[in-house]
């Protein structure tokens, strides 16, 4: 029994198709990482499962129900963040398990609150402004504000891909932590084969577009906890990631096109600018002209 | 043989309202060889990138040297090829015009068609054939950046000076970008300094990688030989043995040994900083970390 499927799923905007014929079953528990080019939908897919868009074709549902709009049921963590800049974290997170929890006394959802602040660690900067927070922290309260809402899954769209690489390497094992502590069936959009390789039970490549589809699924047989300097030595580590890797620039390869253009580079000298301007005429040539054809791909 | 370029001694201080200066990078020495492609990695804001403005002359120098091809740098010219984190494309201007602005400066004894030729062959190998016309706003952000790496190999530089050339783009575009930057940089083999905080990245175009540590006052911490045969193939290289030991070294530096400083040869100590306030005058926390 899938606990979400998305059957011959297809969207098109303004009559590009951008996902065409998707297909996936999830199992409860299970993570799953979505890797592909920037461009080829994977927001788009994303927002079918979070309810924020309606497919063309095919359905989607989440333990039988079909998805239809947004949904607590769902939380979703934005590439951007996309916090309120004048709520404090306390209230950013308050402002939805409000909404989500209204029959908690105010003491239970200030409790309720507090304690995936601290799951995420952010204690300390409980009555920050967005503003005052670095983009890791920034993320780390859209991650609690998602969890604390209970949802039955999380969709986590390139939550990282914005960070530098430090934040980057803390925050995923912030995620693989959180994961085991509340053990969410979790879908993970990157584009970082090495983060999917890291949290993932399962990596499925998607096809660039137009007309994105899901490749065959890899499941990631690495035991956990993965610990990122322990992986560098594990051969099936560099099986996967070769693989993975290499299954990703097949696509590149096979969605471009090769022409020959013949081009002409003149074997010419730049002049040095520092030097008083030369009254020569005609640049320096160390050689004869060169010619090249050079196969481009496009 | 005599380094091609050769920084020695290099730091770089900035003065602040407290009177003691603060020390962004001391004492950093790299010798490169005429057609080395090195490596400058480190974490972001150790100041590898403050090293690269000094060597592209963006930045003055505040202690020590820097001599390219016998030459005091002393100012920014376009014997040095610069490619930011950001390609700054001119808006108003096409990817070709953006090119043909420094082909204009640097080629002006040759005439008009040689200089609109040079613009063509590079912004056609860099894959912008179809779309050399089109302004910055009408290409993406990888194809922005494939203009600016156009821009400064046309300039035919002594030198190519990469800052996170590929910092912004996702990593998939990434990987192709590193292949054309390769393919490039594989015809004349031109002498260059990228800096990057991408292990991947440094393994596949590098030569050396040369490990800062962390700020303040960052210095050369390891160094790392990069023997793979030219030309190189991400695939083979996935698939060498070697090729993981190397990784792991690096990934060990920068979590494990990054804050460690070298040894300092005695002639190079600075003098010893003005005397600190006593102890008793520190916050709690801080007295904690702080040994006895």
């Amino acid at each position: 029994m899938a606990f979400l499927a998305l059957r011959g799923v297809a969207k098109a905007f303004g009559g590009r198709p951008v996902l065409h014929d998707v297909n996936l079953t999830l199992e409860r528990g299970e993570f799953v990482a979505i890797v592909g080019y920037s461009g080829s939908g994977k927001t788009t897919l994303i927002s079918l499962i979070a309810g924020l868009q309606r497919p063309d074709a095919g359905t989607l549902t989440l333990n039988d129900l079909e998805i239809t709009g947004p949904g607590p049921d769902r939380g979703v963590v934005f590439q951007n963040y996309s916090l309120l800049p004048w709520l404090t974290v306390f209230e950013n997170i308050a402002l939805a398990v409000a909404q989500v929890f209204p029959n908690y006394a105010a003491e239970k959802q200030r409790q309720h609150v507090e304690k995936f602040i601290a799951l995420v660690n952010l204690t300390p900067a409980r009555d920050k402004l967005p503003r005052q927070l670095s983009g890791g922290m920034r993320q780390r309260v859209s991650v609690a504000r998602a969890l604390a809402l209970d949802p039955q899954i999380l969709l986590l769209d390139e939550p990282l891909s914005a960070l530098d690489a430090l934040t980057r390497a803390t925050l995923q094992e912030e995620i693989a932590r959180i994961r085991e502590q509340e053990k969410k069936t979790v879908v993970l959009i990157t584009n970082d084969v090495d983060e999917a390789l890291l949290l993932a039970d399962r990596i499925i490549p998607l096809t660039p577009g137009p007309g994105a589809t899901l490749d065959e699924s890899i499941p990631v047989t690495l035991g956990r906890p993965r610990d990122r300097k322990a992986l560098n030595h594990d051969p099936e580590f560099k099986r996967l990631r070769a693989l993975v890797t290499g299954r990703l620039l097949g696509f590149g390869a096979r969605r471009r096109s090769t022409v020959t253009r013949s081009l002409t580079l003149p074997d010419i000298l730049p002049e040095d600018l520092e030097a008083p301007r030369t009254s020569r005429n005609r640049p320096l040539r160390p050689h004869e002209m060169k010619r090249e054809d050079i196969a481009i791909v496009t | 043989m005599k380094p091609f370029l050769d920084a020695a001694l290099l730091g770089k201080s900035y003065p602040t309202a407290s009177g003691r200066p603060a020390v962004i990078v001391e004492n950093f020495n790299l010798k490169v060889q005429r057609g080395e492609f090195i490596t400058l990695i480190g974490h972001s804001g150790c100041g590898k990138s403050t090293v690269l403005s000094m060597i592209a002359g963006l930045t003055d120098v505040t202690t020590g040297g820097i001599v390219l091809s016998g030459r005091e740098v002393t100012g920014a010219g376009p014997d040095r090829g610069v490619v930011f984190q950001a390609p700054c494309l001119l808006p108003w201007l096409t990817a070709f015009e953006n090119v043909m602005l420094g082909i204009d400066q640097v080629y002006y004894t040759a005439d008009r068609r040689e200089r609109r030729q040079i613009a063509e062959y590079y912004l056609t190998v860099v894959g912008l054939g179809d779309a050399m016309h089109h302004r910055p706003a009408e290409l993406s952000q990888g194809m922005r950046q494939r203009c600016g790496i156009a821009r400064a190999f046309a300039l035919s530089p002594k030198m190519l000076l990469l800052d996170e050339p590929f910092g912004m783009l996702d990593s998939l575009t990434r990987y192709e970008l590193q292949e054309v930057l390769l393919n490039l940089w594989q015809k004349d083999r031109k002498t260059a300094l990228m800096v990057t905080h991408d292990v991947d990245e440094a393994l596949f175009l590098s030569d050396r990688v040369i490990m800062m540590t962390n700020g303040p006052a960052a210095t050369v911490g390891e160094i790392l030989e990069v023997k793979f045969p030219r030309p190189r193939s991400r695939q083979q290289l996935l698939e060498d043995p070697a090729y993981y030991a190397l990784r792991a070294q690096l990934i060990g530096f920068l979590e494990e040994r990054s804050h460690l400083r070298p040894g300092r040869p005695a002639a190079a100590t600075p003098p010893p900083p003005p005397a600190r306030a006593p102890r008793s005058s520190l916050p709690d926390f801080l007295r904690r970390l702080v040994p006895a």
